[in-house]
């Protein structure tokens, strides 16, 4: 332990003697829950690139899904005296020793997508996004397309009990709210998934009058909406026409889906946590400006007149 | 005649179960039982639990042959995860319709084969032999997709998922045949008596002459080509290979299913078509669920109970009961049934 610390002061002390460190020198840990879905292989794809772009050095470690790995990861990280860590935590408690085991190398740390249960002077900020704003920015957008016609929405909630499904859901609820015209008349779990998202959404079509009586569909995910636009099509509607879709994520198949003009809208959670990370990292290390607690990234609105193709073709690549 | 009636005897437990279900769910909404002709296919909820419940009664025979082998298949979840995304992986890359099909079918009873080495040669139990590849299996399926959704736009692979023929979805048609296909070929044959045989007592069995170790490697076999077919329509049905969910928690359901079929853990006894109703069965209260307009946090609590309440019923004891306040003659007929 002390020789860690004596390393980690040996190298801050380095960094001191060379002149402060700016961006372009620097050497940053990111430490990464795993590959648990597409959204987080296209975050990690884009931690490299925006790195690699500011002259950045970026140690990678992929943790598996295990909290243990991260942990020691960061101990690895601590030791090798690098400038900053970044972190996308797998569970929100058990970090207090680890995040002041850097507090005490004076290495900053930022918080990735997730947040932790710990006192906020153990970590510099924390880059996520609102998903209560995710689901208000999707209600907002349908309440300004129907512009006060009646309408009957149906919704697709993610996995029950998990915090995206009753944040995203309670977030279109108020943006509805005071609209009278719109009303939710019928919610259900796709455990956010296509076969999910499919099955949930015939039981829908055939318990609303064969979809004639639904005028919009919101789906907590893309990837359920995508099975849903199957199952409205399947039941000889046009989705985007008959049934306005919009959902969340932005995943790159949905914009295919909007291109073919089957889906109207989706609020993008970016998968670029770490440029605002590196802005915030960037400002600090040049003249200490210590960034709020709480950097909340960009939900953009994404519909059929962003020219969705190009945004696919972008968005392919990155390994969603 | 007589080998049929005793047949429906043995399912009228299940038949009267789905009945039930099937009657509860359209007093709640009356729309349920009807059928109409929309696009050259018959449309309707009822058909949505028969295409719905396609991948589990896949499963189910499978599963049905597997446990009559005093065996259990955990891994088919994973086997169906795997299946699918060989499935997509080779129509992306250009391989043919017929080729695509008969790699995924392989690498299902491929993966069958393995189960069978490990329960029948090197005797392991079924639970943990199964359990390796219930945990792995969902690894490599997530290997072939590179941890993505492995979408494809084969017109003639979606036609398995979402195709029609004759009105029915192509699901319905698939697990019909098959489950038909199955059933002839283990009742037609000695095969199924040799099974329920290696079941009871696979000692006995091996001494009088039955090679009891190609008989279990065969019965994973059949649950790996079963997992296999289940696969390519769950990928088939939303144009893409999930590897993350395809298939996730379905061998629960296969196993419950075969036992709400009234089919025995301890193996010996069974029947195909007691499972698929049993399939049915779960599949109509799940439909039945989503068409109610619950809350989801009720879905699970709804689903076990009614599970709860069916298993009650066919209970040895209950039906003991049942049969000893019972005086009518059809109660008793059942009962002398039971004797039998």
């Amino acid at each position: 332990m002390t020789l860690k610390t004596a390393l980690a002061s040996a190298t801050i002390l380095a960094a001191c003697m060379f002149g402060s460190a700016s961006a372009a020198d620097m050497t940053v840990g990111f430490s990464q829950i795993g590959s648990e879905s597409g959204w987080r292989a296209a975050e990690t794809t884009l931690t490299k690139q925006q790195a690699e772009s500011r002259g950045i050095d970026l140690k990678f470690a992929d943790a598996q899904q295990k909290q243990e790995n991260q942990i020691k990861a960061i101990r690895s990280f601590i030791a090798q005296g690098v400038d900053a860590i970044l972190v996308a935590p797998v569970v929100a408690t058990g970090w207090d020793d680890v995040l002041t085991e850097a507090k005490d190398a004076d290495i900053p740390v930022i918080l990735l997508d997730r947040t932790v249960d710990a006192p906020d002077d153990l970590y510099l900020t924390a880059v996520t996004s609102d998903l209560v704003h995710e689901g208000n920015v999707a209600g907002k957008w349908l309440v300004e397309t129907v512009a006060g016609k009646p309408c009957n929405v149906v919704e697709l909630q993610g996995t029950t009990g998990s915090s995206p499904a009753i944040d995203r859901k309670k977030g279109f609820e108020q943006a509805l709210s005071g609209h009278d015209n719109l009303k939710i008349v019928r919610s259900q779990t796709g455990d956010f998934t296509r076969t999910k998202g499919k099955e949930v959404m015939e039981s829908f079509l055939k318990a609303e009058n064969g979809g004639k009586d639904i005028c919009a569909l919101y789906a907590h995910n893309d990837d359920m909406a995508v099975g849903a636009i199957q199952a409205i099509k399947e039941a000889g509607l046009k989705p985007g026409t008959d049934i306005l879709v919009v959902s969340i994520d932005a995943v790159p198949d949905i914009f295919q889906a909007m291109a073919a003009g089957e889906a109207n809208a989706t609020v993008e959670l970016t998968p670029n946590m770490a440029g605002p990370a590196f802005d915030a990292l960037a400002a600090y290390k040049k003249d200490g400006t210590v960034p709020p607690k709480w950097i909340q990234t960009e939900s953009k609105l994404y519909t059929q007149k962003d020219d969705p193709m190009k945004v696919y073709e972008e968005k392919k690549g990155l390994g969603y | 005649m007589n080998a049929l009636k005793s047949h429906l005897l043995r399912l009228a437990p299940q038949i009267v179960v789905l009945i039930a279900v099937v009657l509860l769910i359209s007093l709640a909404f009356p729309d349920f039982l009807t059928l109409q002709m929309q696009n050259g296919r018959i449309y309707g909820s009822l058909i949505d639990v028969l295409n719905r419940g396609a991948p589990v009664a896949l499963l189910a025979i499978g599963m049905t042959i597997v446990i009559a082998t005093r065996g259990i298949d955990l891994s088919v979840g994973a086997v169906m995860a795997i299946c699918g995304a060989v499935a997509a992986a080779s129509i992306t890359s250009g391989h043919s319709l017929v080729y695509t099909l008969a790699l995924a079918l392989a690498v299902g009873m491929l993966c069958g084969l393995w189960n069978g080495i490990l329960v029948a040669v090197l005797d392991i139990q079924p639970i943990i032999a199964t359990l390796v590849l219930m945990v792995a299996g969902r690894g490599i399926a997530q290997l072939i997709t590179e941890g993505a959704i492995l979408t494809f736009n084969d017109a003639g692979l979606i036609f398995i998922g979402s195709g029609s023929f004759l009105g029915l979805p192509m699901p319905v048609v698939i697990w019909l045949v098959f489950g038909i296909a199955i059933t002839l070929l283990v009742r037609r044959t000695a095969l199924g008596m040799l099974v329920e045989a290696l079941g009871i007592n696979r000692r006995a069995s091996t001494l009088s002459g039955v090679s009891t170790g190609v008989l279990l490697i065969a019965a994973y076999i059949l649950s790996g080509l079963c997992a296999a077919i289940a696969g390519i329509i769950a990928a088939a049905d939303i144009k893409g290979a999930d590897a993350n969910n395809a298939g996730l928690w379905l061998e629960l359901d296969a196993i419950l299913a075969v036992v709400v079929g009234g089919n025995s853990l301890l193996g010996g006894r069974f029947s195909i078509a007691a499972s698929l109703l049993g399939a049915m069965i779960i599949q109509a209260i799940n439909t039945g669920i989503l068409l109610s307009g619950f809350p989801p946090e009720f879905n699970l609590i709804i689903k076990a109970a009614i599970i709860v309440l069916i298993l009650v019923v066919q209970s040895p004891r209950v039906r003991d009961l049942l049969a000893w306040f019972g005086r009518s003659a059809s109660r008793e007929a059942a009962v002398k049934q039971e004797v039998k």
